[in-house]
């Protein structure tokens, strides 16, 4: 059958401003989206740019806005969506355009480093010449948060990134910390909160749940930012015990 | 826009950047990567990380060691399996320390499962070998090793395609690409340079790997005049989706999977009669093959079944929820419901750039070695696998050998000045984009592409036989006449893949032309290469590793001799 797609096409360097192409593509119903952008690619526009590498949703590289939400185009079939209609590729919200559906994923990266890593020497409670003991049920505490593949799809769905705090750390970057903070290994947990507290930090979350709504992987984002919020208030900010009751 | 580092690191997988983690911490060390590095190939590892740590039940370094010996057919060199298996359980130790979310037992302890090809007591029985962190090991892997190389400001360059090694009074002094964003050359001028630029699958029609798969560590040995070693020597994993070649781990069998063909009979019973599905890859890629010549293919088609229905929903979530949830997507399937239709897939190349154990690339049979070059990872060739990697061994090699490559690289740097760099560096790579980008030859990437997948994977896979591979050989070869008037449409420099995917497609052609030399001439069956016109093995004339040179009259073949310590060759029985 043919499908239309119509994609976003803009290279900043020499459009005044972005356009759409619409390409009519044969595919079946249970192709990929990003064999139909790579159909188009190769058979009728070399041009068109996206990224993409592992093609089954383990990687991350090909985020972007299939008909209005961000997804990735390995994950996503032809007929996950109304294809008697036009499709719509558009490249990921929130993200500078490099190029058509290209996007500058530096202020994504910047993101999880600036809530993940800092000066302390490794990440595990002490040296020992076996493994830490961590039970299946402490292990279980971040196992959800060990399925992200840095795809950046939640900061493209974050209505407070979007609209509210363009500085907001964001979900993916509190998602990556909440993995160490719950993680029964790791000595400097505290420390690991005290950054998602600085400003843009862990509080400009407001539970959209736009993030969870989107996820590739299905990680429940927002529960997992609401229980660091929690431990946060708990362990940094302990209720004070009033005299009166 | 030349940058100056001591150590130059090219391709950001697991090899590369552990290796940049032991480097950075006494050199300036940085990375390149073609993709950006979270993206590497190495995320797709599913199964498993081998190491006897008998965490669950007794296992010993040269159990292990033998396992490895016998899974590559004997042309594994024994001293490189005996480091590889006795500095394993320190390697997932180091990794568990860096923060590694390995699934645990019940005493809290790193899980262990079974494995294709892993056993107790020399080959007597399964042994629970493989740590794992559910079916995502590579990824959970990854994430804890990039989140090190963050903390630890190792510099990463991301989306550099790097075109040549460059090389001063005979010794490597850095490497030079360009920036895909721009499309600008860029010069690396480092006291040493480390490839770990990762396989080649793409060469394939059917391959397990990424889009980034594309062999530009062999083009550039091969350009550089460094030999490769062991090429006839191409992993297909038994289990890819039918028709999409995305794998479905090993682990799925270790679970409790079998393989079924069209009467429903669990086939590998007959041939592999104690290991059964567990058996290393490439007895079970012909087993599989095999059934289906013989029509009992599911329905006369050309897969079987991959039956995971025992193993349970519960059992599945907990342990394979990746390849649950993309079968699903891809195919529609619950596999605690239905089978899975699967084939062999192209997965993994034994061979590749020649290296000692500590990743110095040898430029001949007799050792002697390239100044300032080398090599780890998928990409190098240190006979460790032999003639056929078995499960989880490749993950092991990255992290046991990257971190010796690390020190090596590190030791290097110090006793070295930094070389010149020659001048012509960056006009060759400015030349070399421009010569693409106003070519006006008529050959389009996407076409020859094609063409030399669909061969490779008709004449050069499971079996292979000598009028098909010289069939290969000669298409190939005009393939690469045609890619030399080559030329791309979209002239623009910025973000153009069809110039980025050009540029692969010489490395393609070229590795490809050296895996069907080598196959051509390697008249035995041993490992993954199989030829139905020489189906034994002959370790009187063939236990020896093949060296593909390229020459004025293009390829030739030497050999060097496999290394025999503690387990003579002996008939490979499962």
């Amino acid at each position: 059958m043919e499908v239309k797609f119509k994609v976003f096409r803009f290279n900043p360097e020499t459009d005044e401003a972005p356009h759409y192409d619409v390409f009519t593509v044969k595919a079946n119903a249970s192709d990929r989206i990003l064999d139909c952008l790579n159909k188009i690619r190769w058979e009728q526009d070399s041009s068109l740019v996206y990224r993409m590498s592992c093609s089954h949703g383990i990687c991350g590289s090909d985020g972007v806005t299939i008909n209005g939400s961000p997804a990735l185009a390995c994950q996503k079939l032809v007929k996950d969506y109304d294809y008697n209609k036009q499709v719509v590729i558009e490249p990921l919200k929130f993200f500078p355009v490099v190029k058509d559906l290209v996007v500058d994923m530096e202020p994504f990266f910047k993101r999880i480093k600036a809530a993940t890593s800092h000066n302390v020497d490794g990440t595990v409670a002490d040296e020992t010449e076996r493994e830490h003991a961590q039970t299946p049920e402490e292990r279980s505490m971040f196992d959800d948060a060990v399925k992200c593949i840095l795809c950046a799809c939640c900061v493209a769905a974050c209505p407070v990134m979007l609209k509210e705090d363009p500085d907001f750390v964001g979900p993916a970057a509190v998602l990556r910390a909440h993995r160490y903070i719950f993680d029964t290994r790791v000595a400097d947990t505290e420390e690991r909160m005290r950054i998602l507290e600085k400003p843009h930090g862990i509080w400009s979350c407001k539970s959209y749940y736009q993030c969870t709504q989107v996820c590739p992987k299905r990680i429940k984002v927002t529960e997992a930012i609401l229980k660091t919020k929690k431990k946060i208030l708990e362990q940094l900010h302990p209720k004070q015990e009033t005299e009166t009751e | 826009m030349i940058y100056e580092y001591d150590v130059l690191i090219v391709g950001g997988g697991i090899a590369g950047l552990v290796t940049a983690l032991t480097a950075s911490e006494n050199c300036r060390a940085a990375v390149v990567s073609k993709v950006y590095v979270t993206r590497s190939h190495s995320v797709a590892a599913q199964g498993g990380i081998a190491a006897s740590l008998g965490n669950e039940e007794e296992d010993r370094w040269d159990w292990h060691m033998f396992d490895t010996v016998k899974g590559g057919d004997y042309l594994t060199d024994q001293d490189m399996a005996e480091t590889l298996a006795r500095e394993a359980p320190a390697a997932i130790i180091m990794l568990e320390h860096m923060g590694v979310p390995f699934s645990r037992n019940k005493a809290g302890k790193i899980d262990q499962r079974r494995f294709g090809g892993h056993t107790r007591n020399f080959g007597e029985a399964p042994v629970k070998r493989a740590c794992y962190a559910a079916d995502r090991t590579g990824r959970a892997i990854m994430d804890a090793v990039y989140d090190q190389c963050q903390a630890r400001e190792v510099t990463v360059h991301n989306e550099v395609f790097i075109q040549k090694l460059l090389f001063a009074s005979n010794r490597c002094c850095g490497a030079a690409g360009y920036d895909i964003a721009n499309g600008k050359p860029l010069i690396f001028h480092a006291k040493a340079v480390v490839l770990a630029t990762g396989g080649c699958g793409k060469i394939f029609k059917i391959t397990s790997n990424g889009f980034a798969s594309t062999g530009d560590g062999f083009g550039l040995a091969l350009d550089a005049g460094v030999p490769l070693e062991d090429m006839e020597f191409v992993q297909f994993h038994p289990t890819g989706i039918y028709g999409l070649g995305i794998l479905v781990s090993e682990a799925a069998r270790a679970e409790g999977g079998v393989l079924r063909n069209n009467a429903g009979e669990r086939f590998m019973e007959c041939y592999a009669p104690t290991l059964k599905d567990l058996a290393p890859r490439d007895l079970i890629s012909r087993a599989i093959i095999t059934e289906i010549r013989d029509g009992r293919g599911i329905g006369g088609a050309d897969y079987v079944h991959l039956d995971l229905r025992e193993i349970g929903k519960d059992r599945l979530a907990q342990k394979l929820p990746e390849v649950t949830s993309f079968v699903k997507t891809y195919l529609g399937i619950d596999p605690s419901d239905a089978p899975i239709p699967v084939a062999p897939t192209c997965h993994y190349m034994m061979g590749g750039i020649p290296t000692d154990k500590n990743g110095h690339v040898l430029t001949d049979e007799s050792g002697a070695v390239a100044q300032g070059l080398f090599a780890v990872g998928e990409c190098a060739c240190l006979n460790v696998h032999g003639a056929n990697r078995l499960g989880c061994n490749s993950l092991i090699d990255l992290v046991v050998f990257g971190g010796k490559v690390g020190a090596t690289v590190t030791a290097h740097v110090k006793e070295t000045v930094m070389p010149k760099l020659p001048a012509q560096a960056e006009y060759d790579i400015e030349n070399k984009i421009r010569g693409l980008l106003e070519s006006d030859g008529s050959e389009r990437a996407p076409v020859i592409r094609e063409a030399m997948q669909r061969l490779m994977t008709e004449k050069c896979s499971v079996f292979r036989n000598h009028d098909a591979l010289q069939e290969a050989l000669t298409e190939i070869r005009s393939l690469k006449k045609r890619y030399a008037s080559l030329a791309v449409a979209n002239k623009t420099r910025r973000f153009n893949y069809e110039l980025e995917e050009a540029l692969e497609l010489g490395n393609m052609l070229k590795t490809a032309e050296a895996m069907v030399f080598s196959a051509l001439q390697r008249k035995e069956s041993r490992g993954a290469h199989y030829r139905q016109d020489f189906p034994e093995r002959n370790d009187q004339e063939w236990l020896k590793h093949t060296i593909v040179y390229t020459a004025p009259e293009g390829l030739t073949l030497r050999y060097k001799p496999v290394i025999v310590t503690r387990f003579p060759p002996k008939e490979r029985r499962y």
